[in-house]
């Protein structure tokens, strides 16, 4: 039996009157790799924000690998811990060196030795050819650089999930594909991840399963070949009809 | 710089675009002559008219008295050795107490509202009431107590006074600063597991620190300058020993030797700042550049 990495029920958020999430169901299994599409404003970061308790949510539950992380009294810090968030503007601390906005959080959230910190994510930089980088300032990194460092920034903490929200959407068009290898060796080695994104020939090769988000409510789900070529939804179709007249599918 | 710089350069190396340099010095060469004609002619023109006044002899003799002036320098220099340890010392004291400030302004949640409000309150009153009015207050005020054990040094109060005054408005500082920081760069320490204070005092607080530093200058200049208020409450420095050197030569050349001390002070470090406020301009539109 494959266990549960993240269980989201009947979540609902508002912004004053504007209501961005209107009952949310969503499973993620151990090592599955979803990806949430839809319109901007269908509420896929604000799903996203949620689950790593960024935003307040107004009700419903959600549960990682069993724990319910939505109860009164959870321990905001450690829930984070366990849950990587990537954003599209990268948000790197500009100013550290590439080395310290890796192993801060380690350092003084988990209280990880420096020596051992240090050690430990350059061998994440090398992994991911940042290694070079290590002193560098985030702004004298390319986009896809520092999307990088964002990227390995979450992975020093080590979570159990990982979530990236339109994470190439800042990025120059050359510069996307570097980000998405990274993404798809994550997949590759097991991580669970649920992805935000409009690349929609990256959602179709990675994604084990893709969600279609629609004022604030997933209105259709399955794997990428059902949704993106045979969808039974009319407002999916119309989605996708649009992004293929814009020639990005 | 542009006279010497320029042939070398086009010497050494391949031709950086010749003309553009030349025409460039031309204008600011003519730019530097215009400066220099109009400010003579003002200057010129102000000073003729002061000369020309009809009690100009009475004044110059009254402050701008010369054997007075070099005989009363020595003294107030030695005089100002006490204004320089009172903003020394009281900036020490700015610094950290206007941060501690400006953070539990900025504390979230209902929990902290007696906090906020006091932190509100102090920055409120110790910006309404006039400086002087606190010198006061405080130098003769609480002495006046008999509190045992409570000093009774003018410069005591004197650094508290300053203290107090100057971190309300410099808590204003790093407030600013503070709220300069984009919410994303806390929404990202947060989303890394940091706690609030963790997120503040190693994601924040750099950024708004090295924002705030040419403001914060600005009010060490100022601080300075009010150093010469706690004349007021017996501490003898320089503005009192000016003040005493005038009652004992019936003459205001001593107050004049005051202005032109701190001019000689505060100058540099009014350029300093620039150059920093300069400097950062260069680097924050280089950032947007990339």
């Amino acid at each position: 039996m494959t266990t549960e990495a993240l269980r989201i029920e009947g979540l609902r958020k508002s912004f004053g009157s504007l209501e961005v999430l209107r009952g949310i169901d969503l499973v993620v299994a151990e090592h599955e790799v979803v990806c949430l599409i839809g319109a901007s404003g269908s509420g896929k970061s604000t799903l996203l924000r949620c689950v790593n308790l960024l935003e307040p949510i107004d009700a419903g539950r959600i549960f990682v690998q069993g724990d319910e992380i939505s109860a009164e009294g959870v321990h905001l810090d450690r829930v984070r811990r366990r849950i990587g968030i990537v954003f599209q503007a990268y948000n790197l601390f500009p100013h550290m060196s590439v080395l310290d906005n890796v192993t801060l959080a380690p350092r003084k959230a988990l209280r990880v030795p420096s020596a051992q910190a240090a050690a430990e994510a350059t061998e994440l930089l090398a992994r991911f050819g940042l290694v070079d980088k290590r002193d560098e300032v985030p702004d004298r990194l390319s986009g896809g650089q520092q999307q990088r460092v964002a990227i390995v920034r979450a992975l020093a903490m080590k979570p159990d999930l990982l979530l990236l929200d339109e994470v190439t959407s800042a990025l120059d068009p050359e510069l996307v594909a570097e980000v998405l290898n990274v993404i798809r060796e994550l997949a590759a080695s097991g991580m669970t991840m649920v992805i935000a994104t409009h690349e929609m020939g990256f959602a179709r090769d990675i994604a084990d399963r893709i969600c279609f988000l629609d004022e604030g409510r997933i209105i259709e789900e399955g794997p990428p070949r059902q949704v993106l070529t045979d969808p039974t939804q009319p407002r999916t179709r119309q989605f996708l009809q649009r992004i293929i007249e814009a020639g990005r599918l | 710089m542009t006279t010497s710089g320029g042939p070398q350069a086009i010497a050494g190396g391949p031709p950086p675009v010749p003309p553009v340099p030349r025409r460039r010095s031309r204008t600011a060469r003519r730019a530097t002559a215009i400066a220099v004609a109009s400010t003579v002619l003002v200057l010129g023109g102000l000073t003729w008219i002061v000369v020309h006044a009809p009690n100009w002899p009475e004044v110059q003799q009254d402050f701008l008295n010369g054997p007075i002036f070099w005989s009363s320098l020595p003294g107030l220099i030695a005089a100002f050795w006490l204004n320089v340890k009172l903003f020394l010392i009281a900036e020490a004291l700015i610094l950290p107490l206007g941060l501690l400030i400006a953070v539990l302004r900025g504390l979230p949640g209902p929990v902290f509202t007696p906090v906020r409000g006091l932190a509100t309150a102090y920055v409120d009153i110790f910006r309404a009431v006039p400086g002087l009015v606190v010198i006061y207050v405080l130098g003769f005020g609480v002495p006046g107590l008999g509190i045992p054990g409570v000093p009774n040094e003018p410069f005591f109060w004197a650094v508290v006074a300053l203290t107090l005054i100057y971190s309300a408005y410099v808590s204003e500082v790093y407030r600013a600063g503070i709220e300069s920081v984009h919410p994303s760069q806390d929404a990202a320490a947060r989303s890394l597991g940091l706690s609030r204070t963790q997120s503040m005092r190693h994601v924040i607080l750099p950024q708004a620190v090295r924002r705030v530093i040419p403001p914060l200058l600005n009010d060490f200049i100022g601080l300075q300058k009010d150093t010469v208020l706690v004349s007021f409450i017996g501490v003898v420095e320089i503005f009192r020993t000016a003040q005493i050197k005038q009652a004992a030569t019936f003459n205001f050349t001593p107050i004049i030797g005051v202005a032109l001390v701190f001019i000689v002070v505060t100058i540099p470090l009014a350029r300093f700042t620039d150059r920093l406020v300069a400097r950062d301009k260069a680097r924050s539109s280089a950032g947007v550049a990339r």
